[in-house]
């Protein structure tokens, strides 16, 4: 049977065409696999009790995880007020005054700082926090996740604020502000919910952090009271339920796993939407 | 205040100068700290095993010796089983986003890809513990064995937990970086060159071969070596799939060992100053490793992102 040249470039072209959407088929299993899973399991450990109570010792049943919820809220709450205020600063002078020399390396070492494995930023802080106050806490867990978030803070802040028309300055500046009130007031302002969502990516990326908090926050059965004393979260939790060789454990670390899920990708879709509207088209 | 001109600047302006150019400092700083510390906090692991830490396969916390060799051979043997999986299925995923997809596909498609990132490590190795291991272990692998197994790579006894399925989960985690990448250098690429492409004839895929693919290589280069940074330091996920066994075994079914594991593993129990020191040169390698290919690869992909400018018609 005989092809023309023309039929043959056809075929290689459908070819390709199906190659591809067979990738990105492929490429989704395991989300929607994961997804299951999650539901599936998780909803049947679920119950008030694991929103309120505290872990019970191996063998007997029932108890929940109200503390490492709690732990994971104040880990990501510490986490933010650390990393947030210094990312946007760092983002706010690489946008307005980052062309010297000085920029590019801040730039580029927050480009490098964002591909540094999280367990390096573990040591790290363990080294510097851990060691010098001689006790895992709920601030040294805090600090990591921090330190994690600190370079995409900046480049969201600094790539959102870059998008800002610069005729908005020049307006400002013509009504008499002063350079820094025009930043502040016109150019952040209105980056903020390009900039909002940025920051909530990051947020929802370090809440299901796990290996950086296994020797910074380390982990707590009981509700550790104020930020010098180890805490549980979730994540951590999820870890050391899922490799116990109790079952009752793994019931409830699909439970865990369904409650991070549900706030990681809630924190996620909803940073997604909330920049739609302003720059949809981008 | 006057500056040399003779014109007068506002207090303000030099004080907001001033003070983010210092919050900026922190960023490098933060670097430089990393560096520091992990160097300071292996300094007693280098200087007792020197370059023995990085070939010996002895470690043994009982006798105080330690070599990092079977870790290094579990993380490069797992990140590279990844990206063989993960490299082919991204860049299919990208080349559909960016050039082959009808518009209203896109964005949901590339929106389901990136949640794909979204999902926590612990929960994947959750799902490497439960779903994927015994998937492998009773599926998957008695096949390989049965028709590969006069291959080293597919020996062994099948306990589902090993490099294989440390491989997957990492290629698992790693496709939404590396599509997302290559779909931007794709993007960067003049659509000039493809429309010149489509305009003498060439069908939709040879505009992407003659006219994308040529210009975006060194780019997409850079979005595996992204790739690969991101597979050599992650944690939890394949700590909880690979078996955490120190051996070197050729086979994908033989349980292994990643730096990151190990890490995860034992810091917290470590007693003695070597055992930590060592621990901490592991987390140093992985640091000097991972900051070395991020540098290259956004070298690389800088080339292709500054495209659209020079090569505009």
């Amino acid at each position: 049977m005989m092809f023309s040249a023309y039929q043959r470039r056809k075929c290689a072209d459908l070819l390709v065409r199906m190659a591809c959407v067979a990738a990105s088929l492929i490429a989704l299993v395991p989300l929607v696999s994961v997804l299951y899973y999650v539901t599936a399991r998780g909803i049947g450990g679920l119950n008030l009790d694991f929103f309120t109570e505290l872990p019970k010792p191996v063998g007997e049943p029932g108890g929940g995880m109200a503390n490492a919820i709690w732990g994971t809220l104040k880990l990501v709450l510490l986490a933010c007020l650390i990393g947030i205020p210094p990312g946007v600063m760092a983002g706010v002078y690489l946008a307005e005054f980052g062309h010297s020399r000085f920029g590019k390396l801040v730039r580029f070492s927050a480009d490098v700082m964002a591909g540094v494995p999280s367990i390096t930023v573990g040591i790290f802080i363990y080294s510097l926090v851990v060691l010098q106050t001689k006790r895992f806490s709920a601030l040294a867990g805090g600090i990591a996740l921090a330190v994690l978030m600190l370079p995409t803070v900046t480049r969201t802040t600094e790539e959102l604020l870059r998008l800002v028309p610069e005729s908005l300055r020049e307006a400002a500046l013509g009504l008499g502000l002063p350079k820094w009130r025009a930043t502040l007031r016109v150019m952040l302002r209105t980056a903020a919910p390009g900039i909002a969502t940025g920051v909530m990516l990051a947020v929802a990326r370090v809440a299901g952090e796990t290996a950086p908090l296994l020797f910074t926050a380390f982990n707590n059965r009981f509700w550790g009271s104020g930020l010098t004393e180890p805490t549980a979260s979730l994540p951590v939790n999820i870890y050391t339920y899922a490799v116990s060789p109790y079952e009752e454990w793994h019931r409830q670390a699909w439970a865990a796993a369904l409650v991070l899920l549900v706030l990681v990708l809630l924190l996620n879709i909803s940073a997604r939407l909330l920049v739609r509207p302003r720059v949809g088209g981008r | 205040m006057l500056t040399r001109f003779g014109r007068e600047v506002n207090w303000g302006d030099f004080v907001f100068r001033r003070a983010t150019a210092l919050v900026a400092t922190f960023v490098i700083g933060a670097l430089g700290a990393m560096a520091v510390a992990m160097v300071m906090g292996s300094w007693e692991s280098i200087a007792k095993f020197g370059c023995s830490f990085l070939i010996s396969s002895v470690w043994d916390p009982v006798r105080d010796i330690y070599g990092a060799l079977p870790f290094i051979y579990g993380t490069l043997a797992s990140s590279l089983l990844a990206l063989a999986f993960a490299v082919p299925v991204s860049l299919g995923v990208a080349i559909f986003l960016s050039e082959l997809a009808p518009a209203w596909l896109r964005a949901p498609v590339g929106f389901l890809v990136e949640l794909l990132a979204a999902v926590p490590s612990v929960v994947y190795g959750l799902w490497g513990i439960f779903v994927l291991a015994p998937w492998l272990r009773e599926s998957v692998e008695p096949r390989l064995g049965r028709w590969l197994g006069f291959l080293p790579f597919f020996q062994g006894p099948q306990h589902g937990f090993g490099l294989l399925a440390g491989g997957i989960i990492l290629a698992i985690m790693i496709t939404p970086t590396i599509s997302s990448v290559s779909r931007e250098v794709l993007r960067a690429v003049p659509s000039a060159l493809r429309e010149g492409a489509l305009g003498l004839g060439a069908t939709p895929w040879e505009a992407v071969r003659v006219a994308v693919l040529p210009l975006a290589r060194s780019g997409l280069v850079g979005a595996t070596i992204l790739g690969l940074g991101r597979a050599l330091g992650e944690t939890m996920a394949i700590t909880m799939v690979i078996g955490n066994r120190a051996e070197i075994s050729a086979s994908l079914f033989a349980p292994s060992y990643t730096m990151a594991s190990v890490i995860a593993n034992e810091f917290t129990e470590a007693t003695g100053r070597l055992y930590l020191s060592s621990l901490a040169e592991v987390g140093l390698l992985l640091f000097v490793v991972t900051v070395l290919l991020n540098i290259v690869a956004r070298l690389l992909v800088w080339r292709v992102g500054r495209l659209p400018l020079e090569g505009r018609l």
